[in-house]
């Protein structure tokens, strides 16, 4: 693994390794001594084209433990209208001999397209790209599930998959990159994935994921999913004619304290509820989120280790033994081109 | 007793077999009591992943010696992944679980145990986990074989079996507690060269 | 119109062999800028001065006519100038290009049509043909001076607003009719504006996963549909540039099948490419209209193999290289396309048997010159008529390589690919711009004749 771009282009057995991981990580995290020498002299860069305290000092506690140098480079938006391109920046990076770059980024692609680039040679990370996908969210989140999962089953969670799971994602899919993440590593993992939302929030095109579609939030809740994972709603899309109100909303699709109760109608005691943050209290989920069901700080707690793993497991390891990357020259065939399915750069 | 392996130009050649290495640990274990002048603060954690069974094998020759042991209470797992001086230089290494005894390992004595000593890295990385994990009064180290050619100075203080080898050669140690499903005879050490 | 055909002092050439549209095999005769003979004649009729060129093995076919290319000249000369893109042009094997409005300044004044018709002349690689602006500044809200353009001495009978749609209906309709006074098209660039704001590629499954806003199929058909709806009303002639969906085909198959006078074109990626190229991010691919899906690219061929889609055309867009060095969004849409659209055509139309190559001569130089109104080009390649051929070597392989071109641009969507078909020679009025295969002298025209030519 030279990239961690997406979750599409991850292997069960690779997502499974960096869970196992993550689980060693996880256990350091519990000792005294927090810290692993595992990438001394080696730097990190937090390169963030949007704001996100949270998922920066994430990634930074977790660069740290690992004893990695941390350089934190934060590009406003008014420096890239003044013409401080990507281009530049990771120029300027590969000069600074980073050896890992964590790229958030709100164009959709940007981190794959640096790491296809012959502008940098370092490692990439998507911390999060536009609307496209936000892998080390997912590989948290999945991580959260699979010790939920083990827990309620009595296994070790190490090892395991996601097999015979449920998990209901709900609201602004089209608009998510943590809903896509998801969505793929989830399924790669053996859960079953079903979505609910306004069909003004789900993209075109969602008939080919591997997912049931519901318009109707209550009846997804019926299929008694093992979790539900609320995403967030961004304020900008609140005036943009996806939906009548917030009220409207927030009724239709909101986890509220009805849903709450109605879990527990439902005899649905194991079923836990999740949330990427930050949240919008009282529009998508209400004081659900404060419940014993809640994962949120769980998830949050697991970041650290899963961002762990990715780094160790990208920044270990003989960096020559890669693949060979691609040739330039490819030809296409007569009647049509490209391949269908998952593309690999 | 040299044989030619069925696949390639590879020669095998056994130099410990199941009863030799049962009888080898049954030394080691008498020699860590007698070292430690009884079992009192012994803690023996194995490097994964063969040392972790062999720590196994040692504590229950030692409960057998000593019935005041419980063998489990007095083995651990200790992971060296992660401080490793060639992490670069491998293919990438997942780690492994360190599993400390209930009583932690502050003023214990903690013996290291490993299958092979070779150049003594993977020794001192040993030594740098454990001294994140506390600190012991005393550490040891017990291998099964040493085959020479250290490149740090680390010697052991218990060894099963010194064997002489050229770089070339390879030392396998197969136990029956990990390599038992692959086919392979269980409990032997094994040294493999390509001819 | 210019008379390109009046030229004394050219060197005379006799291509032997040659195979006429694929067909049968005979000799040309070019002299004084016009075909002097074809056929067993024409090697006696060759003086001894005459350059012979051997053709055993290539196609001769009419020069081609682009009705889409984007010079940049003026105001964007680090993308293109008219003297590179023109030297591309006949590279490619083209003898007259129509150049895009939308430069800085926007091409909607006689000033600016005559100044770019100028540097054409001046360049001497291929006939150079203004497109006029249908609205000031491609603004959308007033109608350029349309008369004023036609009646340049560039001669414009094109008009567009490509780049943007004329998406008002009622500006739309007035543009129409008002043309009809001169003769002249308007080709349209058909996009709804509201249903494509901020949209980064086609909207489908490929979309979905990426991420990247959606350019809904609609926003095209639903111009296209309204547009021939308009056309029939006032009884005016349409152009549907780059075409790029299924739907779209449809509509304008109906709409021919009504007697509505509409001319559609698409261009070589599309017929070619899918939007499954997308999925490496890589902004060689962001093009407007965006790639399809594979069932888009099969209609469109089918369209243009049975007439339905009329031409070809390039949508030749040169973009300096920072603007594709960039993430996706930021990125500039556009391809190259004059040097690879012979071969691309080939390779999608021609070798899949959809079309021969007197239909490739069609779609790539007859109908495009018909559309253009330009009365010497596309023509029969017989006696007497003006000497605008190329000769192609349709057995040839080649590596598309962006670095090795005549254009600016280095953005071809091709890099890398192995294609079909290369233009050995390319004769602009009986001179040759293009000799095996590299590009060999512009055609010098004498400034005063010419201005005497305009004024016809
Ligand atoms: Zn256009």
């Amino acid at each position: 693994m030279k990239h961690l771009l997406s979750t599409r282009d991850l292997s069960a057995a690779s997502a499974l390794r960096l869970l196992d991981v993550a689980e060693e990580m996880s256990a350091v995290g519990e000792r005294e001594i927090k810290k692993l020498p595992a990438l001394r002299g080696r730097t990190v860069v937090n390169l963030f084209f949007e704001d996100s305290t949270r998922t920066r000092i994430s990634f930074e506690a977790a660069a740290k433990r690992l004893s990695a140098d941390v350089i934190n480079f934060a590009v406003k938006g008014s420096s890239v209208s003044k013409g401080e391109s990507l281009k530049d920046t990771a120029q300027t990076l590969e000069a600074m001999s980073a050896d890992a770059v964590v790229i958030r980024h709100p164009a959709s692609g940007a981190p794959a397209r640096l790491a296809a680039s012959d502008w940098i040679d370092a490692a990439v990370i998507n911390a999060g790209d536009g609307t496209h996908e936000h892998p080390t969210q997912a590989l948290l989140d999945a991580f959260t599930l699979r010790r939920h999962w083990a827990r309620i089953g009595g296994t070790p969670s190490a090892g395991t998959t996601l097999a015979g799971m449920k998990v209901l994602i709900v609201g602004d899919v089209l608009h998510s990159r943590v809903a896509r993440s998801n969505v793929w590593l989830l399924t790669t993992l053996g859960a079953e994935v079903l979505l609910a939302g306004p069909p003004t929030l789900l993209p075109v095109g969602i008939g080919s994921w591997p997912c049931t579609v519901f318009y109707d939030l209550d009846e997804a809740i019926a299929q008694r999913p093992d979790a539900v994972m609320m995403l967030r709603l961004q304020a900008e899309r609140m005036n943009a004619a996806f939906f009548p109100s917030t009220r409207e909303y927030s009724r239709r699709w909101g986890f509220d304290d009805g849903r709450l109760a109605l879990l527990d109608i439902m005899g649905l005691d194991d079923t836990v509820i999740m949330h990427p943050g930050p949240m919008n209290r009282g529009l998508e989920i209400s004081a659900a989120a404060d419940s014993p069901r809640s994962t949120i700080l769980a998830q949050v707690r697991n970041g650290v280790s899963v961002r762990m793993a990715a780094l160790y497991l990208l920044l270990s390891g003989d960096p020559h033994d890669d693949e060979p990357r691609d040739d330039e020259t490819h030809s296409l065939p007569h009647d049509l081109p490209i391949p269908e399915g998952r593309t690999t750069r | 007793m040299t044989m030619p392996a069925p696949e390639s130009g590879i020669t095998k050649r056994v130099v410990l077999a199941a009863a030799d290495m049962d009888r080898a640990l049954t030394r080691i274990a008498h020699e860590i009591l007698e070292a430690n002048k009884g079992s009192a603060d012994l803690i023996l954690l194995g490097i994964p992943r063969r040392g972790f069974p062999l720590a196994q094998r040692l504590a229950r020759k030692i409960a057998a010696v000593d019935d005041a042991v419980d063998p489990d209470l007095i083995t651990g797992q200790l992971d060296v992944t992660m401080y490793r001086d060639d992490l670069r230089r491998n293919p990438t290494r997942s780690p492994q679980a360190t599993q400390l005894p209930p009583s932690g390992i502050d003023d214990k004595v903690v013996v290291l145990v490993d299958d092979v000593l070779y150049s003594g890295r993977t020794i001192r990385a040993a030594l740098d986990a454990l001294a994140d994990l506390g600190r012991p009064r005393i550490v040891r180290l017990a291998v099964l074989v040493d085959r020479g050619h250290r490149e740090l100075p680390i010697r052991a203080d218990h060894v099963g079996k010194n064997l002489p080898t050229s770089s070339r050669e390879r030392v396998r140690v197969h136990l029956g507690e990990i390599d038992g499903l692959d086919g392979v005879a269980a409990d032997e050490v094994v040294i493999e060269d390509r001819a | 119109m210019t008379d390109t055909t009046q030229h004394a002092t050219s060197t005379e050439y006799l291509i032997r062999h040659a195979s006429i549209l694929g067909k049968t095999s005979a000799d040309l005769l070019l002299r004084d800028g016009r075909i002097a003979a074809v056929g067993d004649t024409a090697a006696a009729q060759a003086s001894p001065s005459a350059v012979t060129i051997d053709a055993t093995g290539l196609v001769a076919l009419p020069g081609m006519v682009d009705l889409h290319t984007h010079l940049r000249e003026p105001g964007r000369e680090d993308a293109e100038t008219v003297e590179t893109g023109s030297r591309a042009a006949a590279l490619g094997g083209f003898t007259a290009i129509h150049a895009m409005a939308n430069s800085s300044p926007v091409a909607d004044t006689a000033g600016v049509v005559e100044q770019v018709h100028s540097l054409g002349l001046a360049s001497g690689w291929v006939d150079v043909r203004p497109v006029g602006a249908v609205t000031v500044g491609l603004g959308g809200e007033r109608l350029a001076e349309l008369g004023a353009m036609a009646e340049s001495r560039a001669t414009v009978r094109v008009f567009s607003d490509d780049g943007v749609c004329v998406h008002d209906p009622v500006l739309m309709r007035r543009a129409l009719e008002y043309v009809k006074a001169f003769d002249g098209v308007i080709a349209q660039h058909a996009q709804e504006p509201r249903l494509t704001e901020g949209a980064q590629m086609n909207e489908g499954d490929v979309s979905a996963v990426l991420g990247l806003t959606g350019w809904p199929a609609v926003a095209e058909e639903s111009i296209v549909a309204r547009d021939v709806l308009l056309a029939q009303h006032v009884g005016s002639r349409l152009h549907v540039c780059h075409v790029s969906t299924a739907g779209s085909v449809e509509i304008i198959r109906w709409a021919k099948a009504r007697g509505v006078d509409v001319t559609a074109e698409v261009t070589p990626h599309h017929l070619l490419l899918t939007d499954e190229l997308v999925r490496s991010y890589d902004p060689v691919y962001k093009v407007n209209p965006p790639l399809r899906t594979a069932d888009d690219v099969q209609a469109l061929r089918e369209a243009l193999a049975d007439g339905t889609i009329d031409v070809v055309g390039t949508d030749h867009a040169p973009h300096p290289s920072e603007h594709k060095d960039c993430e996706w969004a930021q990125a500039a849409m556009g391809m190259t396309g004059l040097e690879t659209a012979l071969s691309v055509v080939q390779h999608a139309m021609v070798e899949t048997g959809l079309l021969d190559w007197e239909g490739f001569a069609r779609v790539t130089s007859v109908i495009p010159a018909r559309i253009g109104r330009l009365h010497d080009q596309g023509r029969e390649l017989v006696a007497g008529e003006p000497a605008h051929l190329i000769l192609v070597d349709p057995a040839a392989r080649w590596t598309v390589d962006p670095a090795a071109m005549a254009t600016k641009g280095r953005n071809s969507p091709f890099r890398g690919l192995e294609l079909p078909g290369s233009v050995r020679a390319t004769f602009y009025a009986g001179h040759a711009t293009v000799l095996d295969g590299a590009l060999a002298t512009p055609r010098q025209v004498a400034p005063a004749r010419e201005a005497a030519a305009w004024t016809r």
